[in-house]
């Protein structure tokens, strides 16, 4: 039991740094031009495609540097000839942009590199165990996740507030106006932050690729969870990103671990059903089972109750 | 008389269209349009009269889908035996009580968050329903024999054609008490709520409630639509309230157009026929359809009938003959370049192997090939630039009256 716990948490741990890699560049995203990017998650999986076309010629190293630069490039350019030119018809249409892209993405990703799960290895020289506890193998790739993810965690949190760069974006969030007027150049800068945050979800596409698989369906698997953690943390709020995505991580790989469930509960309560019962569904609905669900559960529960999120300020 | 036209217009083809098609594929895809203008107009009636953008409307017709393959089950293991005409109804009923349920928390707002709750519900729908298996069927879906329920005069709808008949008259009510919806001052304040929520609270209107009555009466015809489905095919798997079935309502009723009635209508008929006749041709179908949704959200933000009623000003005047040489002269290139995109793209999906595209074999990766292909494409596209100025001017002048 307790082994099972330690390596749920270590492996909810890396989920929800990799979730927060991408949830970041969404969060940063809305905050600044107030749509919500359904293509976001798309981008993550044109980042681990893109790192296995590229690996096929030059291996793994050139590969995590070269696809992410090449997805942010792609995302500036959506931003600047697709989603600018939406903009004037409002945020819905917006939305509708984005989730049409991702659409787009999806079906390319699938006639082009095939529907196929592709076969994408970790490094050779991270292709060891680490560590070994109670038996189970923690592989080095997955540290070397973490550390990137932890790199780069703290490698924004510096940009944004260490930097004369960083300090325009903060304050381009809340007074764009203001921002514009003192002469800093508003339209550049969400390219700018478009692309970023694109080349961020490859970036985390790249890591995950080898580990959670790359085949056409990634996106939609993590499309929406991202948006639940953007949600649930706050739209716009980074803190609240990177606390909602431990969370997300750490509650679905525990819901997994743990195997406990409503026949557990019903036996303690000392309720007996009969086996054929109409709603025997519900009593005998278990922890894994309900993994998948809970973070939807969250979101609408999150959305009833406290639509601003964790940490948000405004209600979208 | 002028207000009755369409209407007889509309019920006139679903009457002659079986005879036109009376195949039995020909029946199938007109069931399957019939299916859709419902769900498309349901969604509409959100989306564009409500203002309320949903990504899970295919919860309301999978419910109502599910519940009307269990009805038809039930036939089968001594449940309620009814006429099978009345099943949409009892979808309709099922997908109403889910709205009911749903709406009363998920309308309190609409834009960004009414999206994002509905998004939610979609999927947490769309996982539960491969938990539970006893409602939803699991792998194998829930199936039902239409044809177990007393005679209809005469008909005991085991054929196609008998189900047709039924979806035509359950599609013609449901499209005119659509319609007569929007007439009724809860589908004007709708539409006023949608534009400006403080100023019709201001009037001393409940926003929610306002919503919650589109919302409500949206998901008894969604519901409707997925009873019809489940006549159509007794079979309903989870498929049919996954966020895949939310998408391509959304795509159905932009591309048509959401501004107008009729949108969904022509939406929904043109992408059941791409389902049906374009997947045939090519396999990157699919593809297409996602590009030529998006380019409609960006240029065409009315849609397809938004591009037909742009035409009405000029018709107006007598002027639209004018517009034709312009129109051609544009044509030309645009249809040059757009085929070589498309030659581009399919000899890109199949790598090495010879494509034959529009009856032309291009044997596929050879440099050369590609090299007049994208020639082409660059040649075309710049005549086609060129000839936009010419186009343009013709449009204004069409427009304001002048003649030339």
């Amino acid at each position: 039991m307790i082994d099972a716990l330690i390596f749920a948490t270590l492996n909810g741990l890396l989920t929800g740094l990799l979730l927060f890699l991408l949830a970041s560049g969404l969060t940063l995203i809305f905050s600044m031009m107030g749509v919500l990017n359904f293509a976001h998650a798309s981008f993550h999986m044109l980042g681990a495609y893109c790192a296995w076309s590229i690996g096929q010629f030059t291996g793994f190293w050139p590969a995590l540097l070269l696809a992410p630069l090449l997805v942010g490039g792609l995302g500036a350019l959506v931003e600047r000839y697709g989603l600018r030119h939406v903009h004037r018809a409002g945020h819905v249409a917006e939305l509708v942009f984005t989730f049409g892209l991702a659409f787009v993405i999806e079906q390319a990703v699938q006639s082009f590199w095939g529907p196929d799960t592709k076969n994408y290895q970790p490094p050779a020289l991270l292709d060891f165990p680490l560590f070994t506890l109670f038996g189970q193998d923690f592989p080095a790739y997955k540290a070397f996740m973490l550390l990137i993810s932890l790199g780069i965690f703290i490698g924004l949190y510096a940009v944004l507030t260490r930097t004369r760069t960083g300090l325009i974006i903060q304050a381009a969030t809340t007074h764009p106006q203001t921002v514009a007027s003192l002469g800093h150049n508003l339209p550049l800068l969400h390219t700018l932050v478009f692309g970023a945050g694109s080349a961020l979800a490859a970036l985390a596409g790249v890591l995950a690729g080898p580990v959670l698989g790359t085949f056409p369906g990634m996106a939609a698997t993590l499309g929406s969870i991202v948006f639940v953690i953007v949600v649930i943390g706050g739209l716009g709020s980074l803190t609240g990103a990177l606390l909602a995505s431990l969370l997300i991580g750490l509650l679905q790989s525990w819901a997994i671990a743990v195997d406990l469930g409503m026949p557990d509960l019903l036996h303690w309560l000392g309720v007996e059903f009969p086996v054929d019962h109409p709603l025997r569904d519900i009593w005998r609905l278990n922890l894994p089972q309900l993994a998948p669900v809970l973070p939807y559960l969250l979101l609408v529960l999150m959305l009833i109750f406290r639509p601003s999120g964790l940490f948000g300020r405004r209600e979208g | 008389m002028r207000h009755l036209l369409p209407w007889g217009i509309f019920a006139l083809s679903l009457l002659l269209l079986p005879w036109l098609f009376p195949s039995v594929l020909g029946i199938s895809i007109l069931n399957e349009m019939a299916i859709a203008i419902v769900f498309a107009l349901s969604y509409n009636m959100l989306l564009g009269q409500g203002g309320m953008l949903s990504f899970g409307h295919a919860v309301y017709f999978g419910l109502g889908g599910f519940l009307a393959a269990h009805a038809m089950l039930g036939m089968e293991q001594d449940g309620p035996v009814f006429s099978v005409t009345l099943i949409p109804l009892v979808a309709g009923i099922g997908g109403l009580l889910a709205a009911l349920l749903i709406g009363s928390f998920s309308t309190r707002r609409a834009g960004t968050s009414f999206a994002m709750i509905s998004l939610g519900l979609g999927e947490l729908l769309a996982a539960l329903s491969l938990i539970l298996v006893g409602f939803f069927g699991g792998e194998a879906g829930i199936s039902g024999d239409r044809s177990l329920g007393p005679d209809f005069f005469g008909f005991d709808f085991a054929q196609d054609r008998q189900v047709y008949a039924l979806a035509a008259v359950w599609t013609f009510a449901s499209t005119l008490l659509m319609y007569l919806f929007t007439l009724t001052p809860a589908g004007r304040m709708a539409n006023a709520v949608r534009d400006n929520p403080e100023r019709a609270a201001f009037l001393g209107y409940r926003v929610q409630r306002v919503r919650l009555l589109s919302f409500v009466v949206s998901g008894f015809f969604a519901g409707a639509a997925g009873g019809l489905f489940a006549l159509h095919n007794e079979i309903l798997s989870a498929q049919s309230l996954s966020t895949a079935n939310s998408g391509n309502v959304l795509l159905m009723a932009y591309i048509g157009g959401i501004g107008f009635f009729i949108g969904p209508i022509i939406g929904a008929v043109l992408l059941t026929l791409i389902n049906s006749v374009l997947s045939h041709y090519t396999d990157l179908w699919l593809l297409y359809l996602g590009i030529s949704f998006v380019l409609t959200v960006m240029f065409l933000p009315q849609g397809l009938t938004g591009l037909l009623m742009m035409h009405v000003a000029p018709w107006r005047r007598g002027l639209l003959h004018t517009l034709l040489r312009p129109y051609l002269r544009t044509a030309v290139p645009a249809l040059l370049c757009v085929s070589g995109l498309l030659a581009l793209l399919e000899t890109l999906h199949h790598q090495g192997e010879a494509v034959i595209f529009l009856g032309i074999s291009l044997p596929g990766g050879q440099a050369s090939n590609w090299l007049a292909i994208v020639l082409i494409i660059t040649l075309a596209a710049l005549d086609w630039h060129r000839s936009l100025p010419a186009l343009r001017a013709a449009w204004q002048r069409a427009t304001r009256g002048e003649t030339p």
